[in-house]
């Protein structure tokens, strides 16, 4: 209460525009998720993966069909890795650095495809899948909530009770379910993740929408004749923006897992092009032999996308929350 | 219902793009999918309320049999690992907001995001890999070698180990429980710690935590009667809430741990298409989630008075 009295003699004293303090509150946030050291961790990883996700399918034209070569079938990891394995094992034999050869740097699967490739078009697969997911449900969600909020009526009552329906099934259950009758396929799989995820921004748009469309500015733009579309776009929207961005980023971590969960049950990419989790299905043989590389790339390509846009998310949200400013 | 809505026939799904049409018709009429939709609806909900879900498509075994035989299985652990995750998570929650922004805070915080941020089909493989095969110290493969005896009664391994006195069983039964229940109870695990410590923080920042301090209460009984009874409710619905997180995660756990369970027959019914099954087992799950759900909100008033009141 006392944060508000105080600011609004000084906003009048000032007469700072609105721009103005637009352009603070956006100068506060990027300090404050500078300061951030889980910000700073997930955005580099994000960032990398990103790029890594664009520029492998560009500069790599991978041929998923004729690859793999028999002699090479189940290759240990060479270079670097089997560097840092010759350092930790117990033999006395350590590998010098100069003698490397860097054939197959994270190993070879079960008909002898370099890991290392697949991993990094499996990786761009998954993140296409997750930016897809989120576009879709992100654009639905909101505009459902948005109608849904600002407009009530039958809208708001038949559409919220579809969401809840959705709700009612746990999200990969459900995604499982629509797969098995779509047929399994990538594009179904995606389509099927999105669906799940929809009722999330429709209940965050349609809050948001409801706090908003009472407040006095909403009725000033009304009675100088805006019409309600107007009113949404330029009012409700960027006011629900904030909560949209850090949903988005942590509904990418979770689309990412989810694609990879379809794949590992097989409902995902079919082979043999590379999914990531699709590989870890294909590793489970090769596991009780000890061929650990065949399964720990691919997982930790997955661990490290999903941490990286899940501390982004939790850095944007603690940046973005008014209730945690101050401290 | 639902399913039946979406593009794509479940008889071609089940024999494959390049299935005769002779042999669709043919599964069609054995499925009743030639029905006009409204009728093979109501023979299914007329059979459902009759406790008939209708046979497997193949093996013509009748679905609530064998659920009945599986379900134990897929309980059992998905307690274990709900209970694990309630003990350790609301202690480490409550712990990280007692002592705000110290090390236990962020270093329990940042596994807990790393808990969230594995799949679990991942950590079951790097389990696998290490306790089985590397260390060769734990088993990874059902819920009972195959040597041991164990007489059925509930179906819950470690209660009817309990009950006939049987300890070589119950023993087993608790090192086959160990990797499953390690890799199906992180996530709920994580979620549990984090909603408890966001919960004690806002109780935290209250006006009456403040006046209990001031009249010279120690720390103990401000977070234990004041701040947690207060921070319980969101607490109480995470916890539930993680039950259809467990019971989704055991179609992966179940898968990698071959656990006979019905999130492995799941598994099992997609590879092989049989549709009916999946359907049996999406709906059980999705039925049991919805009661949690409910009792969950039931809950609330038995934890706050003043949700009763109004």
């Amino acid at each position: 209460m006392t944060s508000t009295t105080q600011a609004q003699p000084r906003l009048a004293l000032t007469r700072r525009s609105e721009r103005d303090v637009r352009l603070e509150q956006l100068r506060d946030f990027s300090r404050r998720l500078w300061r951030s050291p889980s910000a700073k961790l997930g955005g580099i990883l994000a960032f990398a993966t990103l790029l890594a996700a664009i520029f492998v399918p560009l500069l790599d034209k991978y041929d998923a069909i004729r690859d793999g070569s028999l002699p090479a079938r189940y290759a240990p990891p060479d270079c670097i890795v089997a560097w840092l394995e010759s350092q930790f094992s117990a033999s006395p034999e350590k590998l010098s650095l100069n003698g490397l050869t860097c054939e197959y740097p994270f190993g070879a699967d079960k008909n002898g495809r370099d890991i290392m490739r697949r991993v990094g078009h499996g990786m761009s697969v998954s993140l296409s899948v997750g930016i897809f997911v989120v576009i879709i449900s992100l654009t639905i969600g909101t505009t459902i909530g948005l109608i849904a909020g600002f407009s009530g009526g039958w809208f708001e009552s038949v559409s919220m009770r579809l969401m809840d329906v959705i709700l009612a099934f746990p999200s990969l259950l459900l995604a499982i379910a629509l797969v098995t009758v779509a047929g399994a396929s990538l594009t179904n799989g995606m389509i099927a993740i999105a669906v799940t995820q929809i009722p999330t921004f429709a209940r965050l748009t349609r809050s948001m929408a409801i706090s908003i469309r009472n407040t006095e500015y909403v009725t000033a733009a009304r009675s100088l004749g805006a019409s309600g579309g107007k009113i949404m776009i330029s009012h409700v929207l960027p006011n629900s923006l904030a909560p949209l961005i850090v949903q988005s980023t942590l509904l990418l971590g979770t689309a990412v897992i989810e694609t990879a969960a379809l794949g590992f049950l097989g409902l995902g990419q079919q082979p043999p092009w590379p999914e990531l989790g699709k590989m870890l299905a294909e590793s489970q043989p090769a596991l009780a032999s000890g061929k650990w590389w065949v399964m720990f790339f691919p997982g930790l390509t997955i661990i490290l996308i999903v941490l990286g846009f899940n501390l982004l998310g939790d850095a944007l949200r603690d940046a973005l929350d008014p209730r945690l400013r101050g401290n | 219902m639902l399913l039946r809505l979406i593009p794509g026939d479940p008889a071609v799904a089940m024999l494959g793009e390049r299935a005769s049409p002779e042999n669709v018709a043919a599964i069609r009429e054995r499925l009743g999918l030639n029905k006009p939709l409204p009728e093979q609806y109501m023979i299914w909900v007329s059979g459902l309320l009759r406790g008939d879900l209708g046979n497997t498509v193949r093996g013509n075994i009748p679905i609530a049999s064998e659920l009945s035989n599986r379900f134990p299985a897929t309980v059992e652990l998905a307690l274990v690992a709900l209970t694990l995750a309630a003990l350790l998570g609301v202690p480490i929650g409550i712990l990280s907001a007692a002592r705000r922004n110290s090390f236990i805070d962020t270093t329990s915080m940042f596994f807990a995001l790393l808990g969230v941020s594995i799949p679990i089909f991942v950590l079951g493989l790097l389990l696998i890999y290490l306790f089985g095969v590397r260390f060769d110290i734990l088993p990874f493969i059902g819920r009972l070698d195959d040597a041991i005896q164990l007489e059925r009664r509930t179906g819950l391994h470690i209660i009817d180990s309990i009950l006939t006195g049987n300890w070589p069983a119950l023993q087993n039964s608790l090192t086959h429980l160990v990797l499953p229940t390690f890799t199906l109870f992180t996530v709920p695990l994580a979620i549990v710690a984090r909603i408890t410590r966001s919960a004690m923080l806002e109780v935290l920042n209250q006006d009456y935590i403040r006046t209990a301090r001031a009249k010279g209460l120690s720390e103990r009984p401000v977070i234990f009667s004041h701040a947690l009874r207060n921070a319980l409710l969101p607490i109480i619905t995470i916890i539930g809430l993680q039950l259809g997180t467990l019971l989704s995660g055991a179609v992966l756990t179940e898968t990698i741990y071959s656990w006979p369970g019905i999130g492995k027959w799941l598994f099992d019914s997609i590879i092989a298409r049989d549709y009916t099954i999946v359907q049996s087992v999406t709906l059980l799950i999705s039925l049991i989630y919805i009661i949690v759900n409910v009792t969950v909100d039931v809950l609330y008033a038995v934890v706050d008075p003043r949700i009763r009141v109004s």
